[in-house]
């Protein structure tokens, strides 16, 4: 019991629900499952026919970075939600409504309200003034080599904290799923993983995420018609029977105990929503579509799509609570209300074998395996642009690479995050990966997204202002983040942490963009003065989209 | 890009129309995105029993699912808006604005 709750209190208190699945300590190898893995297996030679296919047209670094710009908007709204309908918010966010009724609700509203303020503020100025990389904002009128260096390294950090997440995530996953054993997973994960990208680029990876999405979507819904369709699809009746089961009783209806401590939810939800906007996987797929039209409209679908799935899932934990919460057979021991046998995060899979029998899990449980597999094809493909269009053809080459040589150094970084991956997705296995979401989230929230919304609004921002404001964002989220409890107490062993929240943003996001601003401001050097002319070419450009990189043709 | 393409555009009379217009309803929607999640958060710290009465009386489903379920809603219909005017008004003027400033 107490291990479940563990488990719950660390997914409620971080973003992991949206990270990566969060089995930490709670992960039994399962017996072996045949209808899972064979379903899986279909996904998988399929997405590989797809890469075959994307092979073929992938021929320029525009194909392999963007799928040429020819995504369109409803296309690439799906790809955005599937990176962001991950196997975890699944799991996460139905258990967390399971076991904490209606704060649950909250926490998955506040996992949605980042996306309007993207479509708002980033969705048509990320298109119109970047081409591959965001760092291609940062560095549109800064300088070329400091800016780009260091957002490449904002990306590269970034994407390696949040693979080993996954990864870690995919081996115990699996084993809890599938019933094999968890190297094989990681090893299967990071090989697949290498295919898409290496061979299908962007195209691959984006259909790959298509695919997953839709899966998700329609495996999700179907469920959850499934369990409604026991209470007459009333709500009301649903609640009356849930009272009675839930430990809470009527408790669970309103805002319970989450949120006495209000710093660190504020602290976890800026985080998590301007996070999400200094994501490098996430922003590059606007640069996927051919133009700010199709930009905003797939904002637009991919939060329509993300909010419909949320509330999907919320009414899974629901209806997990009469059904599952009342099943001895899903408990350990048959205790009602004691263990879940699998672990505190197993409610939507229960919930599928309990409506839809064991073909119905296993369908359930390939769709949550390629989940990861559909966002770590993502991860590596911003990691591998960062490295060979960031820093090989920009910094290393000052733009005068060979398109084919950069082409190549792309498949071979591809190659490399890959081989990484499997190699820390092994190393890690065994410890408590909680901490390096909050990594991710904050180095994303304090490093990646100021530099890039202070470039494309504010005029008078400098590369030595981008520079200060973005290390010290860098810095104060790594040293919070390891003043906490999840590494200054779980990993290090100390007594009590020296920071108290679990998440750095509220503290290191506002330093990041105080010092940028400071900087900027008392910088009078003749670059700063050339840097701040060159914002109305810039903002010309953001508005009208004048001069923006437009669609390749095939 | 040429450099006088760009000044161009800046000096359109409707460039400035246009930027006004978008960037008043881009921070309005996104106040009131913001506004709505954080007097939400208000009142479940401040005044939890708001939500935890009944919907229907003697029922037991609460007034906050719906609630919940409504900002979702809410915002994402806000996207929506924002959308059709960026797709429709927005775009006719910079088409206009692009296509006058042609040297």
């Amino acid at each position: 019991m107490m291990r479940t709750l563990a488990t719950l209190l660390a997914l409620s208190a971080s973003p992991l629900a949206l990270a990566g699945p969060a089995m930490a300590g709670a992960v039994e190898k399962q017996p072996l499952n045949v209808a899972a893995i064979g379903m899986f297996m279909v996904f998988v030679v399929l997405t590989l026919g797809i890469t075959y296919w994307a092979s073929r047209r992938t021929r320029s670094a525009s194909d392999f970075y963007t799928a040429g710009g020819g995504i369109t908007g409803f296309q690439n709204g799906l790809a955005i939600a599937g990176d962001y309908m991950s196997a975890a918010t699944l799991l996460g966010l139905s258990s967390m409504v399971f076991a904490k009724g209606y704060d649950g609700f909250i926490y998955t509203v506040g996992f949605f309200v980042g996306w309007p303020i993207i479509t708002f503020l980033m969705a048509e100025r990320l298109r119109n003034l970047g081409r591959f990389t965001f760092a291609d904002i940062a560095s549109y009128r800064l300088d070329q080599t400091k800016i780009r260096t260091f957002a490449a390294f904002g990306s590269l950090t970034v994407v390696s904290f949040y693979l080993i997440v996954q990864m870690v995530g995919a081996g115990q996953l699996i084993q809890l799923l599938f019933g094999l054993d968890y190297p094989v997973a990681v090893v299967v994960v990071g090989v697949v993983m290498m295919a898409y990208v290496i061979f299908g680029g962007m195209i691959a990876t984006t259909w790959v995420q298509i695919i997953k999405a839709v899966l998700l979507l329609a495996g999700g819904t179907t469920l959850a018609f499934m369990a409604m369709s026991r209470f007459g699809f009333s709500y009301e009746t649903l609640a009356r029977e849930a009272i009675t089961v839930h430990k809470d009783g009527l408790g669970m209806m309103g805002p319970g105990s989450m949120l006495a401590d209000p710093v660190n939810v504020a602290s976890m939800s800026l985080g998590l929503v301007f996070g999400i906007a200094g994501l490098p996987h996430i922003l590059m797929r606007f640069f996927t579509v051919p133009n700010a039209k199709e930009a905003r409209k797939s904002v637009f679908y991919a939060t329509g799509f993300i909010g419909f799935f949320f509330l999907v899932v919320c009414t899974l934990g629901f209806a997990a609570v009469v059904i599952i919460g009342k099943d001895p057979q899903y408990f350990v021991n048959g205790e009602l209300g004691g263990k879940l046998v699998g672990g505190g995060n197993m409610v939507a899979m229960h919930l599928a074998k309990a409506v839809g029998g064991n073909l119905f899990l296993g369908f359930l449980s390939a769709v949550a395996f390629a989940t990861i597999l559909a966002v770590v094809a993502g991860l590596a493909l911003a990691g591998a642009s960062a490295i060979s269009h960031d820093l090989y053809a920009t910094v290393i080459k000052k733009g005068k690479a060979d398109e084919k040589s950069e082409l190549k150094v792309s498949r071979i970084a591809a190659v490399a995050i890959g081989v990484l991956a499997i190699v820390l997705g092994i190393l890690f296995e065994k410890q408590n990966v909680a901490f390096l979401v909050g990594l991710t989230f904050g180095v994303a929230a304090s490093t990646n997204f100021p530099i890039l919304i202070l470039s494309m609004y504010w005029k008078d921002l400098t590369t030595r202002g981008a520079l200060l404001g973005g290390f010290s964002g860098l810095i104060s989220a790594v040293t919070l983040v390891i003043l906490s409890k999840a590494v200054w107490v779980t990993v290090l062993g100390n007594e009590t942490a020296i920071f108290p929240y679990e998440h750095p943003a509220l503290f290191s996001m506002p330093l990041a963009f105080a010092v940028s601003i400071v900087v900027s401001l008392l910088d009078r050097s003749a670059a700063a003065a050339t840097e701040r002319a060159r914002f109305d070419d810039q903002f010309v450009r953001a508005q009208t989209g004048h001069g923006a990189a437009g669609a390749h043709k095939h | 890009m040429t450099g006088n393409a760009t000044h161009a555009i800046r000096q359109h009379p409707q460039f400035a129309t246009l930027v006004k217009r978008r960037s008043t309803l881009a921070w309005t929607l996104a106040a009131l995105t913001l506004g709505t999640y954080y007097l939400y958060m208000l009142v479940v710290a401040l005044a939890p029993d708001t939500l935890h009465q009944a919907l229907h009386s003697g029922g037991v489903l609460s007034v906050g699912v719906p609630v919940g379920a409504a900002i979702i809603v809410f915002t994402w219909a806000l996207t929506g808006y924002y959308v059709y005017r960026a797709n429709t008004e927005f775009d006719r003027l910079t088409a206009t604005i692009l296509q006058e400033s042609q040297p």
